[in-house]
């Protein structure tokens, strides 16, 4: 009993009591938490028990976790793990999971907590939940200490560039609140702390069923002088370090309201701006200097996770892609650059295979140029690896189409951090953290040459194309592309047959027939054909290439030139009766692998410029069909004007 | 009882609250930016009103440039559609509305059919229609994750295929704020900034924002009559009574709004917002405790665990 009662203003109104509590509310700051570790550890009786000290556990869920805890725990505890239960049953009908988000606060903070399920999709899970959060909270077991899994999960924690950790030791009730095993923990938890680069990392010993150290300091651990759970959640600081650094804002949206108004629209991702500051475009360049932001705030300067609208003093051209930047201060422009990347999606990543980057507001076509080495995420171990499957982890080369801006990601999360996005599915098939520049741009230019390729066209006569025969080995592309290349011959053209095999007894010699190979193989025809092209020449390339992407690759490889994707289909039997090269033969015999319609998919194309049946007309037909769709050859004639 | 001291000198920029505008306004404006068609889905309800002060904020000075929809049952208090059409009149925003006319004709009510037939009908029907009806490729929706188990796992940027369906196997990971807009034809996406905001997130935003909110959340004296524990208001004549039935005069207000059949409405005379504020925050707390003294089971947790340790 207080000795006092409560001391209340007699004649508070709802207004000026609703004011104060609101107030109060928001002098409070938000920290996003991830926790990890698995079930066994405690994970969701931690959780629980926290939601449950908190206050923040709804009516209904009070109910059950009271009804039901009897027969599940011992007498007179209750079972937290309750409180967070819901995941199993969606799991078991093949629902992925990868984040389930919570809400709890206390009297100094709101928390939005990430909680990721561990099953097999662990890792990707892990890095989805960490790439929101600002801390995290990894969870032990105190009569197992740091295992395998402990530093897995540690290391994505440091991969992802968390550096703020709480290692909660939990179960020490089993233990008998024994200090010595927990000093032995906290000693190795130290040690992976120092390696993985935490700048911020605690052991705090708990035992999550009793509470102790939780919200309350326990009692039966009066050795432990460290902050509780909930201490240390209140006292983590993030908000200094994304305002510190220089200012960054990738540009969402121009406003253009009415004929005078330009504004740029962005969330602020590192540091504070003020009228009068000078900032970089970094696409082009250009500078100029803050002349208003909107909304104002008080001190006229915004900061760090505010969204707002920038007017700048002067007209310079902005789009959506562009970062405004501190201009004493830039980031990185490159368009080589190297990355550690986790492959997300079904389909393993294969170097030279095109993806489209979302990094920032900014959308650039990328792809692996090399894949330098695999990590273990349990060992950290390097490993050799020519492509990268769900939940793998590499260090790899990428090169963008154009230069982007860019800050490191350990300095920049925001900056650093992008997703790969499939062309042709658009789902998310990767999540990349950028280390450094490989080349900044600029320093290969383009040697720009006197002949234009018009001028190079007209003394040819012709507009050069690039014909793209696709189909299973024995459909007929080479017999087609040679009747073609011979009218268009007999006709005064200059085309030139690329064929596949060929071009593998010299140039691609030293690729095989596997999924990475056969990118790397139409690569680099892709190339060759835009050269000949650029040369003035028509060219008719022959070549299976079985996937969907890698032509579409060779399309956008050829640019301005005019492509023709040429579906030779022909049914596998069909082609496999004529078998010309014995591939087929050989494949049915177990000799070789890798073959397109035998044990690899061959993609048809959805919709090529041109789809000929081999197996019901005659090659010279076939070929006639080819010269048609170039209109007889006008499409190729330089017009005179 | 917890003392509320006054605020110290946090920086207001950084608050929880700030965060949470922040950031929906960034996700609104990427809403904008990435898609050709999109939509701002308007209930009327408190959720609603904030997405929409939002969605002004994001574009201020600008106005409002993607129209605003609201699919209408038929069945909405008379007072939700006033303050819908007085709202796009102050705001000066394209209001649409579609009503699924051709489950109408067929006579699905809410006293005829039953409430999952009819909100299939009026509600998810009526939406998929009006998607269609306007081509839009993006909806921005109030959904929050706190509001159930089933939410709280649900993406920023929900994908649905041609046939509007959310496919589990399809749903993209999201990293940082790199959202991944992409569409192919005939896909479309739902999309939800207040995905990370409590139910608490938003009534305070509503206070310290001063948004409009239609005035059933308010308590007044309405003509209700009593149905399954809850009173139903009996907004116009469609509602048919039964015998013994006759509505009574008494001050009441409605916590969530919907369509008028379904909707109870709670004892109160909070009628102004700070009045319910309180209220809400009394509430919750005698029903906490009286939860709590029910089960004696807590309270000798909480001796053996004292008993154990000391």
């Amino acid at each position: 009993m207080r000795d006092t009662p409560h001391q209340m203003p007699e004649e508070e109104s709802p207004d000026a009591i609703i004011a104060r509590v609101i107030a109060a509310e928001q002098a409070k700051s938000q920290l996003r938490l991830l926790t990890c570790g698995s079930v066994d550890d405690g994970k969701s009786t931690l959780l629980g028990r926290t939601l449950y000290d908190a206050d923040c556990v709804y009516e209904d869920q009070l109910a059950r976790l009271f009804n039901e805890s009897r027969g599940r725990v011992p007498e007179g505890d209750l079972d937290f793990a309750l409180l967070l239960d819901g995941l199993m049953s969606e799991r078991e009908q093949g629902i992925t999971i990868d984040v389930a988000w919570r809400f709890f606060e206390t009297d100094k903070r709101k928390f939005v907590v990430a909680d990721c399920p561990g099953h097999e999709q662990y890792t990707r899970n892990m890095a989805t939940g960490a790439s929101q959060a600002d801390a995290a909270l990894l969870l032990i077991d105190a009569r197992k200490g740091v295992l395998t899994q402990t530093r897995r999960h540690a290391h994505i924690l440091a991969l992802m560039g968390i550096r703020h950790v709480a290692v909660a030791v939990n179960k020490m009730d089993l233990v008998g609140f024994d200090r010595t095993a927990f000093e032995r923990h906290a000693a190795e938890i130290a040690d992976l702390a120092e390696a993985l680069g935490f700048t911020d990392a605690v052991a705090i010993p708990v035992s999550a069923l009793k509470g102790d150290n939780v919200l309350t300091r326990s009692a039966a651990m009066p050795w432990f002088d460290g902050p509780t759970i909930i201490e240390w959640l209140e006292s983590v600081d993030v908000a200094a370090a994304v305002v510190r650094g220089p200012f960054r804002m990738p540009v969402q949206w121009v406003s253009r309201a009415g004929q005078d108004f330009r504004g740029y629209c962005g969330r602020i991702v590192r540091g504070r701006v003020r009228p009068g500051d000078e900032l970089m475009v970094t696409r082009s360049g250009a500078r100029a200097v803050v002349a208003r932001i909107m909304p104002e705030y008080d001190l006229g300067q915004a900061v760090a996770g505010q969204s707002v609208t920038l007017v700048l003093d002067r007209d310079v051209d902005v789009s959506r892609g562009d970062v405004l930047a501190a201009a004493d201060r830039p980031p990185v422009i490159a368009d080589q650059f190297q990355a550690h990347l986790l492959s997300l999606g079904e389909a393993p990543m294969i170097p030279g295979r095109q993806y489209l980057m979302r990094l920032g507001t900014d959308e650039v076509p990328v792809s692996i140029t090399a894949l330098k080495h695999r990590i273990d995420i349990d060992t950290r171990a390097h490993l050799a690896a020519r492509q990268l499957a769900m939940n793998e982890l590499a260090v790899v080369n990428l090169a963008a189409d154009r230069p982007v801006a860019f800050d490191p990601y350990a300095e920049n999360r925001d900056m650093g951090g992008f997703v790969l996005v499939d062309r042709i599915t658009h789902a998310t098939v990767g999540a990349g953290m950028i280390d450094f520049a490989l080349r900044r741009a600029g320093n290969i230019p383009w040697q720009a040459f006197d002949t234009a390729p018009d001028a190079r066209a007209a003394a040819q006569g012709q507009r050069p194309a690039i014909l793209w025969f696709t189909g299973l080995s024995g459909a007929g592309k080479s017999t087609i592309a040679n009747i073609v290349d011979r009218k268009l011959m007999a006709t005064g053209f200059h085309p030139f047959v690329l064929d596949g095999d060929n071009v593998r007894h010299g140039l691609n010699r030293d690729l095989g027939f596997t999924e990475a190979d056969r990118v790397e193989n139409i690569r680099r025809m892709a190339e060759v054909a835009k050269l000949m092209a650029d040369a003035g020449l028509v060219v008719l390339v022959c070549a299976i290439s079985p996937y969907a992407r890698d032509r579409a690759l060779a399309r956008e490889i050829a640019g301005s030139h005019p492509f023709y994707e040429i579906f030779v289909d022909a049914p596998l039997t069909v082609a496999e009766a004529r078998d010309p090269k014995g591939l087929y033969a050989k494949a049915r015999a177990g000799k070789i692998a890798n073959v397109p319609g035998i044990d690899v998919p061959y993609e048809a194309p959805e919709a090529p410029e041109l789809r000929l049946t081999s197996h019901d007309a005659p090659a010279e037909a076939l070929a006639d069909r080819v010269l048609h769709l170039l209109q007889l050859g006008r499409t190729l004639k330089v017009t005179d004007n | 009882m917890t003392v509320i001291e006054a605020p110290s000198r946090v920086d207001e920029r950084f608050s929880h609250i700030r965060r949470l505008e922040a950031e929906s306004i960034a996700i609104i404006r990427e809403v904008a930016a990435c898609f050709q068609r999109p939509v701002l889905l308007y209930s009327i309800g408190k959720d609603s009103s904030v997405l929409l002060h939002l969605a002004q904020k994001a574009f201020v000075p600008a106005p409002l440039w993607f129209p605003v929809l609201h699919v209408d049952t038929g069945w909405k208090f008379r007072e939700m559609i006033a303050h819908r059409d007085s709202t796009a009149a102050r705001l000066g925003f394209e209001l649409l509305v579609h009503t699924n006319e051709e489950a109408a004709r067929a006579g699905i009510t809410p006293f005829t059919a039953s409430s999952a037939v009819y909100n299939h009908a009026m509600k998810t029907e009526g939406l998929k229609q009006a998607m269609a009806r306007w081509g839009f490729d993006a909806a921005i929706g109030g959904a929050r994750r706190d509001e159930e188990k089933s939410r709280a796992k649900e993406r920023i940027f929900s994908h649905r295929n041609p046939a509007q369906r959310w496919e589990p196997k399809t749903q993209r990971p999201e990293f940082w704020h790199a959202w991944n807009t992409r569409l192919a034809p005939g896909e479309s996406m739902r999309v939800f900034p207040l995905s990370n905001w409590t139910e608490r997130d938003v009534w305070d935003y509503i206070w310290i924002e001063g948004i409009s909110l239609v005035p059933l959340y308010f308590a007044k004296p309405r003509l209700v009559i009593r149905r399954q524990d809850t009173w139903i208001m009996v907004d116009d004549d469609r509602m048919p009574l039964e015998a013994g039935e006759s509505p009574e005069k008494r001050s009441v207000r409605f916590r969530s709004i919907g369509c008028y059949p379904y909707t109870g409405a709670i004892d109160s005379t909070a009628a102004t917002l700070a009045e319910i504020l309180l209220e809400m925050r009394s509430t919750r707390m005698s029903e906490r405790h009286g939860r709590l003294i029910d089960h004696d089971q807590a309270g000798s947790m909480e001796r053996k665990k004292q008993e154990g340790y000391f």
